[in-house]
């Protein structure tokens, strides 16, 4: 029997439109043998959310280079809760000052990726992540 | 299309056909053979960047047509590869142009001024994202992003303190602001009467490019066609009431940072000028009356050879394009002018301080390549926005070239290098080929609309991300040298920045005549479904204090916005 894809939604929240990043870690994702569906530009927390349950998604990544991080993931992880999806592995990428990395993850990031980060961590990380049982 | 990578085939056609000299033939056999059996070379194969071809040696050779007074020309004479002015960087230095802004007015002011007082000779303003999407600083999609990646500007109260104490007539100052472009410009043209400045004598850059937002940067608002009417009229509105100021800045920067090669760079930009400029002949206007006030914006990547060759390709593009197919008679119209920016995506987040060394060897060719004005990254904008200390050392990089290295002190000192010249040629060749596949599209709107440049950017964005992840291509400290080190001390801004900015705008609207906006923005609804110019209605509408978000909302109205379809 086929293994069952991991589903992953690449978003982009805020104003911010420098989709560079988000589209490569897509494509990467893609060329992994993941199931990606990319959310396109300026994507409100509900939006992901609302996103994230519809497709069933496993792992969300979040590309953020705005600096408005720490407004837009507290945001999205409650409504998560909300919905019932803590389960979900919650990504960032791009620009994220070191300060404010340990107040994401105590937030509920799982992971954060900074610029020049290889996509082959980003795809081991992800393996990893839904290998282990929840 | 072919890319940079299909095309080595062809260009390994044209070496093939290379007649060296006997001389080179016997170098070949009696020196470079026996070298290469003791000691074979470190790759099979060099690369710029961008994935274009690098011989081993260029030689005359190389340039069989190659006619130095018709290709090369002399510095201020068409076709301009060696410049546009007759002596350069000797008669006078670039302009040392700075792009900063950040949190309020008030904050953003103080670093124009901080930044004028060490020698900066230009201005730069960076608005945030808010600004930039048309949105006022409490509109609800603002928040967490008010005073982030730039000033919060949301009314020309907003402008007044922004530009307080720095006298707009004798500064030029550039404007990265695109699809509001129209309000901005208004708002800082209303600072500028109010400051007692003539308008006619007073000069800046708009960048105004909204093609490149739909092709890269995405920072759009109205769908293209509204978009370029709004363009088409500041060039109409600048020929006539500001004819010093750069009506647009066509940009590669941002095409090239989503991650193009240098000749899509180029090429995209190039042929987004041709598109305004069509636009501009269609609306009836002289090319000689608007061309004068378009400018140009490049990258200075990490290749420096491939960069200095695209600059000098732009300018002999540029003049065959406008005179061969536009008709320009002016040389202000054919001549092309540009500002460049180190390439941010070419900054890392590791080992930060070597940042300063790459945008150093980045600026230097912009230098050599002749630019008109030039930003240097700071070493901390992997991280954030540069503090005062790193914004300090990158105006200091410009400083001691144009004062310590000598570069400045001869026009184009690589002009004649068989390498530069053949470069020169490969790219202005390679830049062609898009241009006349974007003809045969229909133009640029058409084939941004169809997504050719953004699938052409995408492609080659992921290419290089393979390369780095495979390590074809190094880049220090990220896929090699890897290093521990300690966390940089980055400006962090203040978190009140949106609390000062909605409490400003409270007392803003409370403050002005409610009636007074409420008329001149309902005339400038009216006027935009016709086909008047609208620049005096915004002009009209500014000096209201009516905002920015209510100005875009009357212009969402009419023209509604814009989605693209995501291409990964």
């Amino acid at each position: 029997m086929p293994e069952k894809k991991i589903r992953v939604l690449i978003a982009k929240p805020g104003l911010d439109g420098h989709d560079r990043g988000a589209k490569v870690i897509a494509r990467a994702l893609r060329d992994a043998g993941m199931e990606v569906i990319y959310t396109g530009l300026r994507q409100t927390p509900e939006m992901i959310a609302s996103a994230a349950v519809q497709e069933d998604v496993d792992v969300i990544g979040l590309s953020i280079l705005s600096g408005a991080h720490n407004t837009i993931c507290p945001q999205l992880m409650k409504l998560l809760k909300e919905k019932g999806m803590d389960d979900v592995t919650v990504l960032v990428g791009g620009i994220i000052p070191e300060t404010d990395i340990a107040p994401l993850k105590a937030a509920g990031i799982a992971q954060i990726f900074l610029p020049g980060t290889s996509t082959q961590d980003i795809v081991d990380f992800i393996h990893q992540r839904t290998a282990q049982p929840s | 299309m072919a890319d940079t990578h299909t095309k080595t085939s062809s260009l390994a056609e044209s070496f093939a056909k290379r007649s060296p000299s006997e001389r080179e033939r016997a170098w070949e056999k009696n020196t470079l053979a026996p070298t290469l059996a003791k000691s074979p070379e470190r790759q099979a194969e060099f690369t710029t960047i961008s994935g274009h071809r690098i011989e081993r040696l260029y030689t005359p050779a190389d340039l069989p047509n190659w006619n130095p007074d018709a290709d090369l020309g002399q510095p201020g004479e068409p076709p301009y590869t060696r410049g546009i002015h007759a002596t350069m960087h000797r008669g006078r230095l670039w302009t040392m142009r700075q792009f900063a802004g950040f949190g309020t007015a008030e904050d953003t002011n103080e670093r124009f001024r901080y930044l004028l007082a060490q020698g900066q000779s230009g201005l730069s303003t960076a608005f945030d994202l808010p600004t930039l999407m048309g949105y006022d600083s409490d509109h609800p999609l603002s928040e967490g992003e008010v005073g982030k990646c730039g000033v919060a500007i949301s009314s020309l109260a907003d402008m007044e303190v922004l530009f307080d104490q720095i006298p707009l007539s004798n500064v030029t100052t550039s404007m990265t602001i695109n699809s509001p472009a129209a309000v901005i410009w208004a708002m800082y043209l209303a600072v500028a009467e109010k400051q007692g400045a003539d308008l006619s004598k007073i000069s800046g850059t708009l960048q105004n490019d909204i093609l490149k937002e739909y092709i890269a940067q995405k920072e759009y608002i109205y769908p293209p066609e509204p978009s370029m009417r709004l363009v088409i009229d500041t060039f109409e509105f600048g020929a006539k009431h500001t004819p010093k100021f750069n009506t647009i800045s066509i940009s590669g920067y941002h095409i090239r940072e989503a991650g193009s090669t240098a000749i899509q760079e180029l090429a995209f930009t190039l042929r987004d000028g041709m598109e305004y400029v069509e636009w501009g002949l269609r609306r009836g206007l002289e090319i000689d009356e608007f061309a004068p006030q378009l400018s140009f914006f490049f990258n200075a990547h990490s290749d420096f050879f491939e960069e200095i060759a695209k600059y000098r390709a732009a300018r002999r593009i540029w003049y065959k394009a406008m005179t061969e197919r536009y008709g320009a008679k002016s040389a202000r119209s054919y001549a092309l002018r540009f500002h460049t920016q180190t390439a941010g995506c070419s900054l890392t987040a590791q080992q930060p301080y070597n940042n300063v060394v790459r945008t150093a060897l980045q600026a230097l060719a912009a230098v050599l390549g002749g630019t008109q004005s030039l930003h240097t990254n700071s070493l901390d904008e992997a991280w954030a926005l540069p503090t005062e200390f790193a914004a300090t050392i990158a105006l200091r990089t410009q400083q001691i070239i144009a004062h310590e290295t000598g570069v400045a002190s001869t026009v184009d000192p690589l002009g004649g290098s068989y390498f530069v010249e053949t470069l020169t040629n490969e790219v202005e060749r390679g830049a062609w080929d898009y241009i006349k596949k974007i003809d045969s599209l229909g133009g640029m709107v058409a084939a941004i609309e169809r997504g050719f440049p953004q699938r052409e950017i995408a492609e080659a964005s992921y290419r290089y991300q393979r390369e780095l992840d495979n390590k074809e291509k190094l880049m220090v400290g990220v896929n090699a040298f890897v290093s521990e080190e300690k966390p940089l001390d980055i400006l962090q801004i203040d978190e009140t920045v949106a609390h000062r900015q909605a409490a400003r705008l409270k007392k803003l609207r409370a403050e002005r005549s409610n009636d007074d906006v409420v008329r001149r923005l309902s005339a400038l609804r009216t006027a935009s479904k016709t086909r008047d110019n609208l620049m005096p209605f915004i002009l009209d509408a500014v000096k209201s204090y009516a905002t920015l978000g209510e100005i875009c909302d009357a212009l969402r109205d009419t023209f509604g916005t814009y989605e693209e379809v995501a291409i990964t």
